[in-house]
Parts: structure tokens; C-alpha cells; sequence
């Protein structure tokens, strides 16, 4: 297997595209590993990639119940930011922020990161007050910001609703610079590829149907392929961590919830950066074909169906038209769902689960996407040597209990 | 559009309706000490199930709260019984199954209305 490059491209073009082979191998699932991680989507890959790469470890299983990157990984809207308030959040979003900015070159796989930038709008005075203060904690954080103001967010995205009749006039943006929008299919593959190059085996269509527990500790997973041994499994299985929970006998403090996720028929280009505006409740970019990727609030009903409801449906278009008029008549090309693991504090749960020898990387809600590179890099750190990463500390699961909580739902002032 | 069934106004719209959290949490008895484990298990740990969930949901019109068992997977309504009655007892007016789809035809086991 060669690596991707212009040169390989032109070899191949002119070798009428026989030369190409899977990015991955197909490997029969082992009786044991030394790692086993249940989920491939991004973070169990990248898990998987940084074992192999930061750690040395090989010995190392992802199993996956359906297709790589058919979770969540697959249905978010792509953004990849670090605007956020504690630093805690700051330090590891930052980290997943930086990761991406090399991604691309570290993987030898075009993950088409985009540094388009991001602005949230803020629609009242009182918001305005919010937003400084927002610029502010992140500056002191080390991370890029700036406060813009009506005539600023109007050179920036002049398609926006700037008319005496808008529901929530714009007063201004905070903006983020480095921010932007990345593949998300391709983060997905480019950690696979990566990861089995370095000898990880990557096993399809195998669901994790309990553990195996022997002295009161995690020895394995049981699986529709049959038993596999491990000294440590870690699970990054988003929405459907409470479920697996179960199964290993314990809670957490989650709820599962669709997001939905939108997205046009291609146009002209006509929006640069990632807008959001909580107010609205919305956020939108535009891809690289043309099409507006929309998205908004929770679906309010808890929900493992991968669907998203009708309300909500009208409440993100109708909060998009708000604040781009020009789209009111533009088609939808699709709209899906993913199943979203929300914790209390909109915050990641990484760590020892409540089972010895069975680590936790979940709870990352609506925001999983941009925090691949570093839930991975972190996870990788804390299933090799079974203690926490700095980063990873402050999000173990025992933060409810001494109610330490890193709030981020509140401070980011969005619906989620 | 899916449709709820309020135990007091029969069929209604899923917008008029609130999620309030999962059915069977008990609060910890505060006559004797208790742990911040145990708090933070009343507090945070949800059971989050997939499948059927028992659930408190309020009717915002009306102001009633009510246990609805769901399936959180197909999003079928099972069962909606009003909290003032014993739930299994087919008391709380109107316990009926309700759900968008024209598959919802499969009732609610164990529904006693009388």
C-alpha cells in the first residue's frame, strides 16, 4: 500500500485506476488483544491511531457494530472550533483544534479542514455583555478571538437578515478565526487507514453484546462474533453509552437525544465562514460542493431512533430564513439524525468507568466531532498507562460526585 | 406530526407536551445522612434506556403531569397514565397507546382501562 500523493494520482489516472487497494484490511476477529475498543467512529480510531503511534501498542481491536463512521462521525454538521469558556474546555478543544490544523499531512489523508472561521452572532445588548466576556476568557485561555461589531459581521456574511423587520437584529459576532469545517467521512477513514498501517485490526458488522467480568473486573467483550479477551477495553460509542453502561452493570449521567442535520441542494457561493446565532438557535456553512449544512437545537424527546422530529424541523428552517432571508426558497437535498449523549454539563465523561478495567470516552453531546483528534489522543493516553492524561483529569466521571462541574452548557449560552 | 396521549385531553400535539424526566427516581431520605455518591446518583445517573422507558411528561396545556412509557427506539407511545393513580390500575383516565405512524396498531400491554 502506497501512500496517497499528486504523483500517485497521475500514475494511477494513467493506468486506468488499477492500481488502487483497500484503505484498510478486513482482519478475522482474534480470541484477545491487549486493547479492545468498541465504537469506530472517529474517537475510537483515533484512539486506536495514538495507542499505536504515541504509545507503541498494536495488540489493538476496534469493533464496530456497523460500517466505520456511521455514527455520529458521519451525521454532524463538520464544524471544528475551540470558542469555548472554561479552560479546562479550552485546553482540550484547543488541543483537537491544533491536531486538525496538521491532520491532514500527519494521516496522509485529505481530511479537508478548512479554517473558514466562525462567528456567533448575539442579537441584544445583553448578549453583547456575554460575548466580551466570552473574548475575553478565551483570550486569557490562549485561544483566538475577537469581538465584531454589525458593520464587521456584515463584510463577513453580507447575505445576512441586517433589516429593520429582523425578529433578532445583529448587534455583532464573536469570532474565531482558526475555526472552520472539515470532512467528516474523511477524519473517520484517514485515522482507519492510519491506524492499520501501524497494525491496529479494524473489525466490521461486530456488536458488543455484554463484557466479560471475572473478579469484578472487565476481562473482555462478549460479541455477535463471539468472546474477545482484553487487558483494558475502552468504549466510545456516543448515544449508546448508557446501553452499554448497562450491560457492564452500572449508570451514567446521560441522555441520549437526536440532532438533526440539514442539508441544500448546492448553490452559488454565498457564505464563507460558519455562522451561528443562538438566539435562533441555528448554525449553517457552506461545503465545498455548494450546499448549506444547516443545523439547530436538540430534538427535546430522549430518542435511539436516528430520525429527528417535525418541530424541531421547523424551528431550525424557520430560524435560518430569519437570518438568511435569500434561502427561504432554497430545497433541502437531505435531513438525518444522530443520537447524541448529553451530560449534565455539556461536558466529555473520559476516564475509569465505575468497572475496573473498562475506560469511558462519551458524553461529548452535540460537540464530538471537533474533539476527535484530542478524545483520541487523550483516551489513547489513558487506556496505555491507566491513568488520566493532564487534559483528560478534570472530565472524570467522579466530577459529579464532588460536583465539580465544567458547565459548559450554560457559558456557551447555545440550546444544547 | 407525532401525537401524545394526555390522560386528561385524550390526544394531543407533541409541541404541548415537555419531557420531565425519567419515572422512579426516589429521592434520597433526608432524616438520615447521605453520601454525595448517593446524591450524585439521584441528581445525575439516568437509566437512559433503549427500548421501553418509563417517563414523567407534563402537558403544558393542561399542567398535568403524567408517566408515559415510550419506545425510545421506534418512538412509539406504550402507555400514559395520570401520576394520581396507581400506575397498572387502569385509574388515570384515557391510559391508551398513541403514536404517529400508521404502524402504531400493536397496544399497550397491561392497559386496564375499564
Amino acid at each position: 500500500m502506497g501512500g496517497y500523493s499528486a504523483l500517485r494520482l497521475l500514475r494511477e489516472g494513467l493506468r486506468d485506476q488499477r492500481g488502487w487497494r483497500p484503505a484498510w484490511r478486513s482482519p478475522k476477529l482474534r480470541k484477545a488483544y491487549d486493547i479492545v475498543i468498541v465504537g469506530g467512529g472517529g474517537h475510537g480510531l483515533a484512539t486506536a491511531y495514538y495507542l499505536a503511534r504515541n504509545h507503541g501498542i498494536t495488540n489493538v481491536a476496534v469493533l464496530e457494530k456497523g460500517w466505520l463512521g456511521g455514527g455520529n462521525t458521519g451525521r454532524n454538521t463538520t464544524v471544528i472550533r475551540s470558542n469555548y469558556y472554561y479552560p479546562e474546555s479550552c485546553a482540550l478543544y484547543d488541543l483537537s483544534l491544533r491536531l486538525y490544523e496538521g491532520l491532514s499531512r500527519e494521516l496522509n489523508y485529505n481530511v479537508m479542514f478548512s479554517r473558514r472561521g466562525m462567528m456567533i452572532l448575539h442579537h441584544s445588548e445583553h448578549e453583547r455583555e456575554i460575548a466580551a466576556r466570552t473574548v475575553n476568557a478565551m483570550r486569557l485561555n490562549g485561544v483566538d478571538a475577537e469581538l465584531l461589531d454589525r458593520d464587521e459581521v456584515r463584510a463577513r456574511a453580507p447575505l445576512l437578515n441586517f433589516g429593520e423587520d429582523a425578529r433578532h437584529p445583529i448587534l455583532g459576532a464573536v469570532w474565531q478565526g482558526r475555526a472552520g469545517t472539515g470532512r467528516h467521512d474523511a477524519v473517520a477513514w484517514g485515522y482507519a487507514r492510519a491506524a492499520d498501517r501501524l497494525g491496529v485490526e479494524i473489525v466490521q458488522n461486530c456488536e458488543v453484546t455484554g463484557f466479560i467480568v471475572e473478579g469484578g473486573t472487565c476481562k473482555g467483550v462478549e460479541t455477535s462474533l463471539g468472546p474477545v479477551r482484553a487487558g483494558r477495553v475502552g468504549m466510545a460509542v456516543a448515544g449508546h453509552s448508557s446501553h452499554l453502561a448497562a450491560m457492564a452493570g452500572f449508570r451514567l449521567p446521560l441522555t441520549s437525544y437526536a440532532l438533526q442535520a440539514f442539508v441544500s441542494e448546492p448553490l452559488k457561493p454565498m457564505l464563507d465562514c460558519v455562522v451561528a446565532s443562538p438566539a435562533h438557535g441555528v448554525y449553517i456553512s457552506q461545503s465545498d460542493k455548494g450546499g448549506l449544512v444547516m443545523g439547530g437545537a436538540l430534538d427535546r424527546v430522549p430518542a435511539y431512533g436516528q430520525r429527528g422530529n417535525l418541530p424541531v424541523q421547523e424551528d431550525v428552517l424557520g430560524g435560518l430564513v430569519d437570518c438568511f432571508p435569500a434561502i427561504a426558497r432554497v430545497g433541502l437535498l437531505r435531513q438525518w439524525a444522530g443520537i447524541v449523549d448529553v451530560s449534565p454539563d455539556s461536558s466529555p465523561i473520559l476516564g475509569p468507568s465505575p468497572l475496573p478495567g473498562l475506560y469511558l470516552n462519551c458524553g461529548w453531546g452535540t460537540g464530538g466531532f471537533k474533539a476527535i483528534p484530542a478524545g483520541g489522543l487523550v483516551f489513547a493516553h489513558i487506556l496505555a498507562e491507566g491513568a488520566h492524561h493532564p487534559v483528560s483529569a478534570p472530565f472524570d466521571l467522579t466530577r459529579f460526585e464532588r460536583g465539580r462541574l465544567i458547565d459548559e452548557g450554560a457559558a456557551s449560552g447555545i440550546a444544547h | 406530526m407525532q401525537v401524545y396521549t394526555c390522560p386528561f385531553c385524550g390526544l394531543r400535539d407533541e409541541r404541548e407536551f415537555f419531557f420531565a424526566g425519567e419515572a422512579g427516581a426516589a429521592r434520597p431520605d433526608t432524616t438520615g445522612p447521605v453520601s454525595d455518591a448517593e446524591w450524585a446518583d439521584y441528581v445525575h445517573m439516568r437509566r437512559n434506556a433503549l427500548g421501553r422507558a418509563r417517563e414523567v411528561w407534563m402537558h403544558l396545556t393542561c399542567g398535568e403531569l403524567f408517566v408515559m412509557e415510550r419506545d425510545t427506539l421506534s418512538a412509539r407511545v406504550l402507555e400514559s397514565v395520570a401520576l394520581r393513580a396507581e400506575p397498572g390500575s387502569g385509574e388515570g383516565a384515557g391510559s391508551a397507546e398513541a403514536s404517529g405512524g400508521p404502524d402504531s396498531a400493536s397496544g399497550p400491554d397491561g392497559e386496564g382501562a375499564p
